[in-house]
């Protein structure tokens, strides 16, 4: 960020026109509450976040203990979800199963920004990289990913559990193939908004000050592309944890010891006519999360639109 | 414009050869051995002749060249036979890319497959579109409306729950406490008369509705969006000032104007339509080609996966291709040349 000011406002400054007096940031999150849906998502989504982050520490039943007096139970006051074929309690595997679920999401959204960002700034500002790097671009859009991710993850599924252990390993695997596979988007946005910046006044005196290329691309350019990331991030998190879901879905995640959403879901499936609620609880809690992400990108992306930020 | 065609199918050759490189370095790389679920008892040199059966000693450039012939030139040849009906060539010596499960040819496994894909899938796809065209114009055209709002409700939640979450909701409500639909999908299944009909519609019912409501979804948000985009531009305000019926306004200025982009858009998910119904077709055990594919990855049946992924491609390249070929066509505005 540029020397000592508030740095959002000052470097955003050159796209969006904004009344005297306001922060940049201030009428964004005014925008923001406008749009009713997008309050509520985030309402449920930080509840929801917050009972998986915190939940364990409050309900202390230990995760996978098998118990086979108490095996496939309704809702009751001991286990308040139920719990499976083992006799496992379903609202700790649920709570434990969500951190998993909402880690490899944040991650592999983390890990797409990045690789879509350098791509996308890389050639939008550099024009010999444009070409190459957009056909490279193009090559992953025209990939099937959904059996590509099958493939990959049946592959080196193997090699990495043994290499860094059953869970870690997968972890690492799905966050790698989730992310290398949904970049593109985000590196076409970016892209454009480089090169529409690029012919700007503050980058041509930036230029003409002196200043090197890393400095201009970091402190010019990448605070004016944030906010068309922000939203390609929110709606990365739903993509991931929805392929996430998937993969162990298809009993290609996680092992079924190590619970996760879809994972749980996955293993409900096959007690549905005894236990429906054991399918029911996962499938509502991934809903849910996409559901409300949906909802808060949308009203990100409302809230960040120039046109309403000029009202 | 036909130079153009040219030029992006040209383009298209390369981009191919890529794709099918890069999946057949990446099965290559993989560290999987076809022979390791063999007995113990084999001896090595009876596992190196099996290897060697399956073509698995040549070098990797070699494997991946005759892979490339055998399914560019091969197929097409064969294929081309079925159906005009002549032998070209001496047909029985052509190499053909076979299944290491099966041992039976792979596009003739996928042939088998074809019609459950096309049918239950297909069907979805094209009630989707019939279905979100009018949902998404009344739901733009009453913006804000107590009918918008419920529609963009649930086109969010269509969009956001995934298909493998209402599938199994189905199964526990129609198929286990009501027992309305089968949760299985028969293939076996011939429609004969009247009542075989009725079973087929019974057992096609759930996987094509939680397609139909996947796919309506993104759609009608998309028909939606376009529209009003459309609505609030002044050639509209224009047409009503000049006195042009409400119902012209709409269907005949507005509604072809934004349907531009819509088609283009309902052209790129086709793909998706073979490839994405992976897990739809799991849920329900339609043995369609997404199942196929889970077979064929669960049993590492590597020129299977190789030749379906391929297939994928392909399809998603020949629909961008349409995409694009069908927005100059629509879009006067656009022009290639």
């Amino acid at each position: 960020m540029t020397d000592g000011t508030p740095g959002a406002a000052n470097s955003a400054a050159p796209i969006l026109s904004r009344g005297s007096g306001s922060s940049f940031l201030g009428d964004v999150w005014r925008n923001f509450c406008r749009h009713r849906g997008g309050v509520i998502g985030l309402a449920v989504l930080l509840t929801i976040v917050a009972l998986v982050v915190l939940g364990p520490y409050f309900y202390t039943v230990e995760v996978g203990q098998p118990n086979y007096r108490a095996r496939n139970q309704g809702p009751s006051w001991d286990f308040p979800l139920g719990t499976d074929n083992l006799g496992r309690d379903l609202l700790a595997q649920l709570l434990t199963g969500g951190r998993t679920t909402l880690a490899v999401g944040i991650s592999a959204m983390l890990l797409s920004l990045v690789i879509g960002t350098l791509v996308g700034v890389f050639s939008g500002y550099w024009r010999r990289l444009d070409g190459p790097l957009m056909r490279l671009t193009d090559l992953f859009l025209a990939l099937p990913i959904l059996p590509l991710l099958l493939v990959a993850v049946m592959l080196f599924r193997d090699t990495l559990r043994t290499a860094f252990g059953p869970e870690t390993g997968v972890f690492i695997l799905l966050v790698t193939v989730i992310g290398v596979t949904s970049w593109m988007h985000t590196a076409r946005i970016v892209r454009g908004d480089v090169l529409a910046l690029k012919r700007r006044d503050f980058i041509t005196a930036a230029q003409a000050g002196g200043t090197r290329e890393t400095t201009i691309v970091l402190q010019h350019l990448l605070p004016n592309v944030v906010s068309s990331i922000m939203v390609s991030a929110t709606l990365g998190i739903a993509t991931a944890i929805i392929t996430e879901s998937a993969l162990s879905f298809l009993g290609l995640g996680f092992p079924s010891d190590y619970p996760t959403w879809g994972r749980l879901l996955f293993d409900g499936v096959n007690f549905i006519q005894i236990t429906p609620t054991r399918v029911l609880w996962p499938g509502l809690a991934i809903s849910l999360v996409v559901l409300s992400v949906n909802y808060v990108g949308d009203a990100i992306r409302d809230a960040l639109d120039p046109r309403a930020l000029g009202r | 414009m036909f130079a153009y065609t040219l030029r992006r199918l040209m383009f298209a050759v390369p981009t191919l050869l890529a794709i099918s490189f890069v999946i057949f370095a990446l099965l290559d790389l993989a560290p999987n051995d076809p022979t390791g679920d063999l007995p113990l008892t084999i001896p090595p040199e009876v596992r190196d002749q099996i290897r060697s059966s399956l073509g698995l000693d040549q070098p990797f450039l070699i494997r991946y060249l005759l892979w490339l012939q055998q399914f560019m030139i091969n197929e097409p040849l064969n294929l081309l036979e079925r159906l005009l009906g002549v032998e070209l060539g001496n047909s029985s010596e052509r190499l053909r890319v076979t299944s290491w499960a099966t041992r039976s040819p792979v596009v003739d496994l996928i042939i088998q497959r074809l019609p459950q894909t096309l049918w239950v899938i297909g069907l979805s796809y094209v009630l989707a579109v019939l279905i979100a065209v009018p949902l998404g114009v009344l739901s733009a055209y009453r913006q804000y409306s107590w009918f918008d709002q419920l529609g963009t409700f649930l086109s969010m939640v269509g969009f956001s729950v995934p298909t493998f979450f209402t599938g199994v909701l189905l199964i526990v409500v129609f198929s286990s406490w009501l027992g309305w639909f089968p949760a299985i999908y028969d293939t076996n299944h011939r429609v004969t008369d009247w009542q075989s009909l009725v079973y087929q519609l019974r057992q096609m019912a759930m996987p094509v509705f939680v397609l139909t409501l996947y796919n309506t979804s993104q759609i009608a948000r998309f028909v939606r969006a376009s529209l009003l985009d459309n609505l609030s531009q002044d050639y509209i305000r224009t047409a009503r000032a000049k006195g042009v019926k409400e119902r012209s306004v709409l269907l005949v200025h507005a509604l072809r104007n934004s349907l531009i982009p819509v088609v283009t858009v309902i052209a790129l998910g086709v793909p998706a339509v073979f490839s994405g119904a992976i897990i739809t077709e799991q849920i329900f055990r339609v043995n369609g080609l997404g199942q196929l594919l889970i077979i064929a990855i669960q049993g590492a049946d590597i020129p299977l996966v190789q030749t379906l992924t391929f297939i994928f491609a392909i399809l998603i390249i020949l629909f961008n291709l349409i995409a694009d070929l069908l927005y100059a066509m629509l879009d006067p505005r656009i022009r290639y040349d």
